[in-house]
C-alpha cells in the first residue's frame, strides 16, 4: 500500500488535532494542582452542614469546594498550616461533632515555582539528550530532528488535551503529569525509532531505490508491529484508567492518550518529515 | 554431559528461577510453611521473607518538607547548622519510635531543607509540633541522690541550670589533640559566654558539667581546670566519628535554627491499601488481555512469550526485594507500563519471523535472523526509553532536575524494568523457543 501517498493528510488530521490543543493552551492555558500553585487540600470527614457552610468557616484563607460527598467534603484554600485548618473547623464542632480532618496536604508557594522549573528543564534536557542519542545513532541529523518533532507533536496532543480536559471537566495537572508527559517523550522516541531502523536497514540493502519507496516500504513492515505493541500498553493503561484507583487515574489516562498519539506520529507525523526534509535538501543542492 | 548452549541457558534460566519464585513467596502459603534457607549475604537474611517495601503513599503517614531559616547564621556556618538540624530533628523522631522513617537535606539556592517521611503517624500536629521546635542548649549541674544504703550507688536525679546555654556556644569542631593525637571536639564559647563560662568551670573543678539538649544530657564531661578565654576541649571520645557525632550535637545548640513547614501531607493508611487493591487488581486484568492478545495472535510462539512475561514479572518483584526498592502508587504503574513495553521486544521478533518465513527461509534460520536484526530496533528503542528515565531519577541528585520522590519511584521501577524485560524478552524467550519451538516452513511444491 502507499501510505507516502498522502502526506498532506496526515499533516491535516495532526493539526485538526493540534489547533484546538493549542487554542485551549493559549485561552485556557492548565488547571495546575497545588504542587505547582502552592495551597492546601484538606479532607473533611463527618460533615452534617452543608458544603457551603464548611467553606463559610475557612473564608478568610481564600476556599473553593474541590468534592463532597454526603458526610465529606474536600476543599483547596491557599498555603495554611493544619493547625490553622483545626481552628476553622473547631467552630463547626458544634453543629458537626463527628468532624475531623482525614487529608491534608500543604505546599509552599515556593516550592511549587521551584517544581515548575525543574519540570522545564528535565524537558529540554531529555529533548537535547534524545536529539544527539538519535543523530547519533543514525549518523544523520535528520533522523534526530524528525524524531524530535514528532515527539513535540505528541506532547503538543497531550498537553492541549489536558488544557482541554482542565478547563471543561476540572482534571488538574500535577507532578505524575509531568512524568507522564516524560515517559510519554520515550515512548514516542522508543516507536519512531523502530520505524527509522527499518529505513536505515532497508536503504543498506537496496541503495537504488528512491527514498519514497523506502519510507513507504518501511512504515508497511512495521505497521502490524507498532499497533500490535500499542495494543498491549493501551490494554494495561485502560485497566489502570478503568479501576486503577483514584491516585493514578488520570496519570493512566494521560499516558494513553501519549500512547495513541505516539503510535500514529511514528508512522504518520516522523516518517512523512522525513521525505520533506529530503524534498527541501534535494531543492537546496 | 554434553549440553547444547541452549540447553545451560535454559537450566541456568530454571535455576533463577526457582531462586526468584523461593524469594517472592511469602513464607506461609496457607498452612503450609514455605522452608528456609539458612543463609545470611550483608543485610539479606535468606531465612526470613524479604518484605517489600512499602512507600508512605501506600503505607500512610507524614511528610513534611521543613524550611531552615537561616537568617542568624553566618553563611559559612550554614552546611554544619543544617547537618546539626538534620541530627537533632532525626533523634526527635527516633523518640517518637517511627520504624523506617526517612530524614533527608536538600539545599536549594538560598533555601535550606529537611524532607521528612514519617510512615504510621496517627496524630500528624501533635508530631510536627514536637519535631519542629528550635533546638534549646543549656549547661548544668547534675545533682546526685545518695544510694539509700552505703553500698549503693548514688544516681542522677536532677539537674541545676546554669545562665550559661547554647546562644552562648560559638561553634563545637571534632580534631585530634596535638600533644597526644587523641580525638577531641573543641567548643568555643561567644564573648557573652567566656566570663559565664570561666566562673562556671572555676566553681566546678574535678566535678561534672552537663550539656543537655532538648532536656537530654548530651554529654557530661568533668571540669579539669578553670577556662578563661572561653575555648575548652571535651576529651574522652574513643573514635574520631564518635567525636564528629559529638561536635553535630552540639552545634545544634550553638546553630540553633528555628524550622517551619514549607509542605505538609498526611496519607491515610486505608487511602493506600484501596488504591494498591485496585491497581493490582488492573494490572491482573490488563495482564491477562495481554497474554490472551499474544496467544491469539502468535500461538503457540505467544505462549512462549507469556512465560517469558510471567518470568519478567517474577524477577521484577525479587530485584524490588532484593534492593528495597519502595513500592508507590507511581512506581506500580511504572511497573506495569513496562510490562507492556516488555512485550514489544517479543512482538518486534515475531513479525521479524514471520517476514523471514514469507521470504522462503527455514523456520530455524527465520527465528535466529529475527532475533538478531530485530535486536537493532529494540536496543536503540530502549535506550532512548532508559535515557529519560535516567533524567526522570536524577541519579546525581542535580539540583536543577526532579527530586520528588514519586517521580524518582515511577523512574527506577521503569528503569528496571526495561532492564528486566531485555532479559526475559530476549534471552529466555529466545532459548525457550530454540529448545520448545517446531515452526513450519514455507514450501513450495510443484504444482501436480
Amino acid at each position: 500500500m502507499n501510505w507516502m501517498k498522502h502526506l498532506s493528510l496526515y499533516f491535516l488530521i495532526s493539526s485538526l488535532i493540534i489547533v484546538p490543543g493549542i487554542y485551549s493552551l493559549a485561552r485556557y492555558g492548565f488547571k495546575p494542582s497545588i504542587e505547582f500553585t502552592g495551597g492546601t487540600r484538606l479532607t473533611i470527614e463527618g460533615t452534617k452542614s452543608s458544603p457551603d457552610i464548611i467553606l463559610q468557616s475557612f473564608k478568610e484563607h481564600t476556599p473553593s469546594l474541590e468534592d463532597f460527598t454526603k458526610n465529606s467534603v474536600t476543599l483547596k484554600t491557599k498555603n495554611i498550616s493544619q493547625d490553622t485548618a483545626q481552628k476553622a473547623i473547631d467552630t463547626l464542632k458544634k453543629d458537626n461533632p463527628e468532624i475531623k480532618i482525614t487529608d491534608f496536604e500543604s505546599i509552599g508557594a515556593a516550592l511549587g515555582k521551584e517544581t515548575i522549573k525543574k519540570t522545564i528543564s528535565a524537558l529540554i534536557i531529555a529533548s537535547i539528550m534524545l536529539l544527539l542519542y538519535i543523530s547519533f545513532a543514525f549518523k544523520q541529523l535528520k533522523y534526530g530532528v524528525c524524531a524530535l518533532i514528532a515527539m513535540f507533536h505528541d506532547t503538543i496532543v497531550l498537553l492541549g488535551s489536558f488544557s482541554l480536559l482542565g478547563h471543561f471537566f476540572g482534571v488538574e495537572i500535577d507532578l505524575l503529569f509531568v512524568t507522564a508527559v516524560l515517559t510519554i517523550l520515550s515512548f514516542s522516541v522508543h516507536d519512531t525509532i523502530v520505524v527509522f531502523d527499518r529505513i536505515r536497514e532497508l536503504s543498506h540493502k537496496n541503495k537504488s531505490v528512491d527514498y519514497v519507496t523506502l519510507v513507504n516500504q518501511a512504515v508497511t513492515e512495521t505497521m502490524v508491529r507498532s499497533l500490535n505493541n500499542s495494543l498491549t500498553i493501551i490494554f494495561m493503561l485502560i485497566a489502570l484508567f478503568l479501576i486503577g484507583g483514584e491516585t493514578t487515574k488520570y496519570f493512566s489516562l494521560a499516558l494513553l492518550i501519549g500512547t495513541v498519539t505516539g503510535t500514529y506520529s511514528s508512522t504518520f507525523t516522523a516518517a512523512p518529515l522525513l521525505i520533506v526534509w529530503n524534498k527541501i535538501f534535494a531543492k537546496n543542492k | 554431559m554434553n549440553l547444547s548452549k541452549p540447553q545451560k541457558v535454559f537450566i541456568f534460566i530454571c535455576v533463577i528461577s526457582l531462586l526468584s519464585l523461593y524469594l517472592v513467596l511469602p513464607a506461609k502459603i496457607f498452612n503450609f510453611s514455605v522452608p528456609r534457607l539458612n543463609l545470611k549475604i550483608g543485610n539479606l537474611d535468606f531465612s526470613q521473607e524479604i518484605e517489600l517495601k512499602q512507600g508512605l503513599d501506600i503505607k500512610g503517614g507524614l511528610q513534611v518538607t521543613l524550611t531552615a531559616d537561616m537568617q542568624e547564621i553566618k553563611p559559612e556556618d550554614r552546611p554544619t547548622a543544617l547537618e546539626s538540624l538534620k541530627t537533632n530533628i532525626g533523634r526527635r523522631i527516633d523518640f517518637f519510635g517511627v520504624s523506617e522513617s526517612g530524614i533527608k537535606t536538600a539545599i536549594s539556592g538560598s533555601d535550606y531543607r529537611l524532607i521528612l517521611e514519617l510512615p504510621g503517624i496517627s496524630n500528624p500536629e501533635q508530631a510536627l509540633e514536637l519535631i519542629g521546635q528550635t533546638a534549646k542548649m543549656e549547661f548544668a549541674l547534675p545533682i546526685y541522690t545518695e544510694g539509700k544504703t552505703a553500698t549503693e550507688a548514688a544516681t542522677l536525679s536532677d539537674f541545676a541550670l546554669t545562665d550559661l546555654t547554647g546562644a552562648d556556644l560559638a561553634r563545637a569542631a571534632a580534631t585530634f589533640d596535638s600533644s597526644n593525637s587523641q580525638p577531641v571536639v573543641d567548643i568555643v564559647f561567644k564573648d557573652s559566654g567566656k566570663a559565664k563560662f570561666a566562673k562556671l568551670t572555676k566553681e566546678n573543678i574535678g566535678k561534672q558539667i552537663a550539656i543537655l539538649l532538648d532536656g537530654y544530657p548530651v554529654t557530661m564531661p568533668t571540669v579539669q581546670v578553670e577556662i578563661p578565654d572561653g575555648r575548652a576541649q571535651i576529651t574522652g571520645s574513643n573514635t574520631i566519628e564518635e567525636a564528629k557525632a559529638l561536635a553535630v550535637q552540639l552545634n545544634a545548640g550553638a546553630l540553633p535554627v528555628p524550622v517551619s513547614v514549607l509542605s505538609q501531607k498526611n496519607i491515610p493508611a486505608t487511602l493506600g491499601a484501596d488504591s494498591i487493591q485496585k491497581s493490582i487488581t488492573a494490572g491482573a486484568i490488563g495482564l491477562s488481555m495481554v497474554v490472551i492478545f499474544m496467544v491469539g495472535n502468535y500461538g503457540w510462539m505467544g505462549f512462549i512469550a507469556s512465560i517469558g512475561l510471567v518470568l519478567y514479572g517474577l524477577f521484577t518483584l525479587t530485584l524490588y526485594k532484593l534492593f528495597s526498592v519502595f513500592l508507590s502508587l507511581p512506581g506500580i504503574a511504572g511497573f506495569l507500563l513496562s510490562v507492556g513495553m516488555a512485550v514489544d521486544s517479543n512482538i518486534l521478533v515475531f513479525e521479524r519471523y514471520k517476514e523471514e518465513i514469507r521470504a522462503g527461509r527455514s523456520w530455524p534460520v527465520a527465528l535466529e535472523l529475527a532475533f538478531g536484526r530485530a535486536w537493532d530496533s529494540i536496543k536503540d528503542a530502549n535506550t532512548a526509553t532508559i535515557i529519560t528515565g535516567f533524567i526522570l531519577f536524577n541519579p546525581l541528585n542535580w539540583n536543577f532536575l526532579n527530586t520528588s520522590g514519586a517521580v524518582r519511584g515511577f523512574a527506577l521501577t521503569l528503569i528496571l524494568g526495561i532492564l528486566i524485560s531485555l532479559f526475559t524478552g530476549i534471552v529466555v524467550t529466545r532459548n525457550l523457543l530454540r529448545l520448545f519451538y517446531k515452526g513450519k516452513t514455507l514450501e513450495i511444491k510443484k504444482q501436480k
